[in-house]
């Protein structure tokens, strides 16, 4: 009997904390169903659901645009990161070409540089060679903030791959691109799915690079537009919800579908180190 | 330690085969051998020049430009120390980092804590559901913290959800514009990040205790150590690793904070939320101080890595 009480007692601190992270979302998604303008007394349910707040804050945000920029940028960010991470991990921990100790510990030296030290210094040199103002700019920039963290994961599954798989390919005589190609990658798909997947949320929800990056309104991304929109409708707080719930959308539908991989992304990436 | 004898494969041994196979191989064939190593530079060759190009170099001239005098036009001018000088002396600058330190206790050691407590409460006794839980925890970690900052913001407001549930509890008293009030702005920032991290460090706690061989809570209840002494030596050395990695993402998180800040409070009231990358920005980008924000963020960097060195410092395995 009291142990049934301390199970349903546990229940209830999840149920409490569940809705404490909830409640914000909940909190969006009815003031955006609020007219365009209507003043707004906390959690409150529309006396009619409108939908035209999404339409207007789509149009007012240049949402078209935005996310077109949001898209470009991740469809080029992630399968380069992925790319060069995944060679990169292969040449350090399969090859182990020479130095490559120092080489995997400069990378991973990387994972404690925090953007602000990159950014001032980037935007200049950027602007030297005229890649201010452009996707190229952003879109390698993106992959060298996220390379530290792509080689070190690559590194980790690579390491935890049998070493048998690799020798016994080698005595068949296999090239390096050949064993890379038709034994490692075969058995990678997870690890690189989840490494995809983190590089695509990194690359939507990246801020400041945008923000310092790209003066052009029109070629921001969508989180980048919203920085500069909420500035301006400071007061309309259906349009507000909307415009998040815009932004937001694409990643939370994305983490749905590709859960497992996020949760093992986020709680392994670290640990097996 | 414990955790690499339950992966699938267990480094150790992959890395004996691995070893052993390539001195069977160099014997053979030695030439062959180091020019596999020697053209295994092509393929770490792409990632490391995209990584020092747009990484490392910018980080190096931000060095560089902290010495300087520049406001991004005109010939810079040499300044030795005196840009991190200035940030000792301008107390807007040395208070936003005590602001981003004390930004730490709120995205680091509240969830931390609050991670452990629920991981002491559910740990083994809670299954069913779990999948759903576990999806609802993380979804703040994977939004876009601009989106999160604004929904904050609304919440915070006069007229918005915090005041509704205060008065509804009977604390009407208290309700104010949140991140507008001068002592307490800083306070409802932080917590923004607790509700950020919180998940966070309780999902990586409890995988990580999940992987306690159930042999030892066995033996601790046969010595009769209590709910209490079974957390305290079982549970929490089980889950030193997560603890670490928990410390140092959130960490880095509160004192590099700029996305939540530029959208709620952007520094105010009175520059009470200013904090070290708010500043970084304003001074290069607005104010055209590069060599000050340069340093600024210098100073931030050797923050974070002495933080980070510390939080792996007392959180490491006391037997390696």
């Amino acid at each position: 009997m009291r142990k049934r009480g301390g199970v349903s007692f546990r229940y209830g601190v999840l149920v409490v904390l569940t809705a404490m992270v909830l409640v914000p979302f909940a909190g969006i998604i009815l003031a955006a169903l609020h007219p365009p303008g209507a003043q707004l007394d906390g959690l409150s349910i529309p006396e009619r659901w409108s939908w035209e707040t999404f339409a207007l804050a789509w149009e007012r945000g240049n949402f078209t645009a935005l996310m077109r920029s949001s898209v470009l940028i991740a469809v080029f960010v992630v399968p380069l990161s992925v790319a060069l991470a995944t060679l990169a991990g292969y040449g350090l921990e399969v090859l182990k070409v020479w130095g490559h100790r120092t080489l995997s510990f400069g990378f991973v030296l990387g994972l404690t540089l925090p953007i602000e030290v990159i950014v001032v210094a980037l935007y200049f040199n950027l602007r030297e060679v005229g890649l201010t103002n452009s996707y190229a700019g952003i879109i390698l920039a993106e992959a060298a903030l996220f390379m530290p963290f792509g080689v070190y994961w690559m590194q980790t599954h690579f390491s935890n791959v049998p070493g048998e798989l690799v020798e016994a390919a080698r005595i068949d005589g296999a090239r390096d691109l050949v064993v890379l190609v038709r034994v490692l990658l075969p058995v990678s798909w997870p690890a690189i799915t989840t490494l995809s997947v983190l590089y695509f949320m990194w690359s939507w929800n990246q801020f400041m690079l945008v923000l310092v990056m790209m003066q052009d309104p029109d070629r921001r991304t969508a989180p980048g537009g919203l920085g500069l929109f909420v500035g301006q409708y400071t007061t309309d707080i259906p349009l507000l919800a909307a415009a998040c719930l815009i932004v937001i959308a694409p990643i939370v539908v994305v983490y749905l579908l590709f859960q497992r991989s996020f949760v093992n992304g986020i709680t392994q990436g670290a640990i097996k180190g | 330690m414990a955790r690499e004898a339950t992966s699938p494969v267990s480094p150790s041994r992959a890395a004996t085969a691995r070893g052993g196979g390539q001195a069977a191989s160099g014997h053979a064939r030695p030439g062959h051998w180091r020019g596999r190593r020697a053209r295994g530079w092509l393929y770490v060759l792409p990632a490391l020049a995209v990584y020092l190009g747009f990484a490392i170099w910018p980080a190096i001239t931000t060095l560089r430009l902290s010495l300087l005098t520049w406001d991004g036009i005109l010939p810079p001018v040499w300044a030795g120390l005196d840009n991190y000088v200035k940030i000792f002396r301008d107390s807007a600058l040395y208070e936003a980092i005590l602001h981003s330190l004390v930004l730490i206790v709120f995205f680091s050691v509240i969830p931390i804590a609050a991670g452990l407590l629920m991981t002491a409460l559910l740990m083994g006794k809670v299954r069913r559901g779990m999948t759903f839980f576990r999806i609802v925890f993380f979804l703040p970690q994977v939004l876009p913290l601009v989106a999160v900052g604004i929904t904050w913001r609304w919440l915070y407001s006069e007229s918005g959800v915090v005041n509704q549930f205060l008065d509804a509890v009977g604390l009407g008293s208290i309700t104010r514009a949140w991140l507008g009030d001068y002592g307490l702005a800083l306070v409802a920032l932080g917590l923004i990040g607790t509700w950020v991290m919180s998940g966070l460090c309780m999902m990586l706690f409890l995988a990580g205790a999940q992987k306690i061989d159930p042999s030892l809570y066995e033996a601790a209840t046969l010595d009769g150590a209590g709910a209490y002494r079974q957390f305290l030596h079982v549970t929490l050395p089980g889950v030193r690793k997560e603890i670490t990695v928990a410390g140092v993402i959130t960490t880095i998180a509160a004192l590099a904070s700029f996305d939540l800040v530029f959208v709620t409070t952007n520094g105010g009231p009175a520059g009470q939320t200013n904090v070290p990358g708010l500043l970084v920005y304003r001074l290069a980008f607005n104010e055209g101080d590069i060599g000050g924000a340069s340093a600024l963020a210098v100073v931030l960097t050797v923050i974070v890595i002495a933080v980070v060195a510390a939080v792996r410092y007392f959180t490491r395995d006391d037997a390696s």
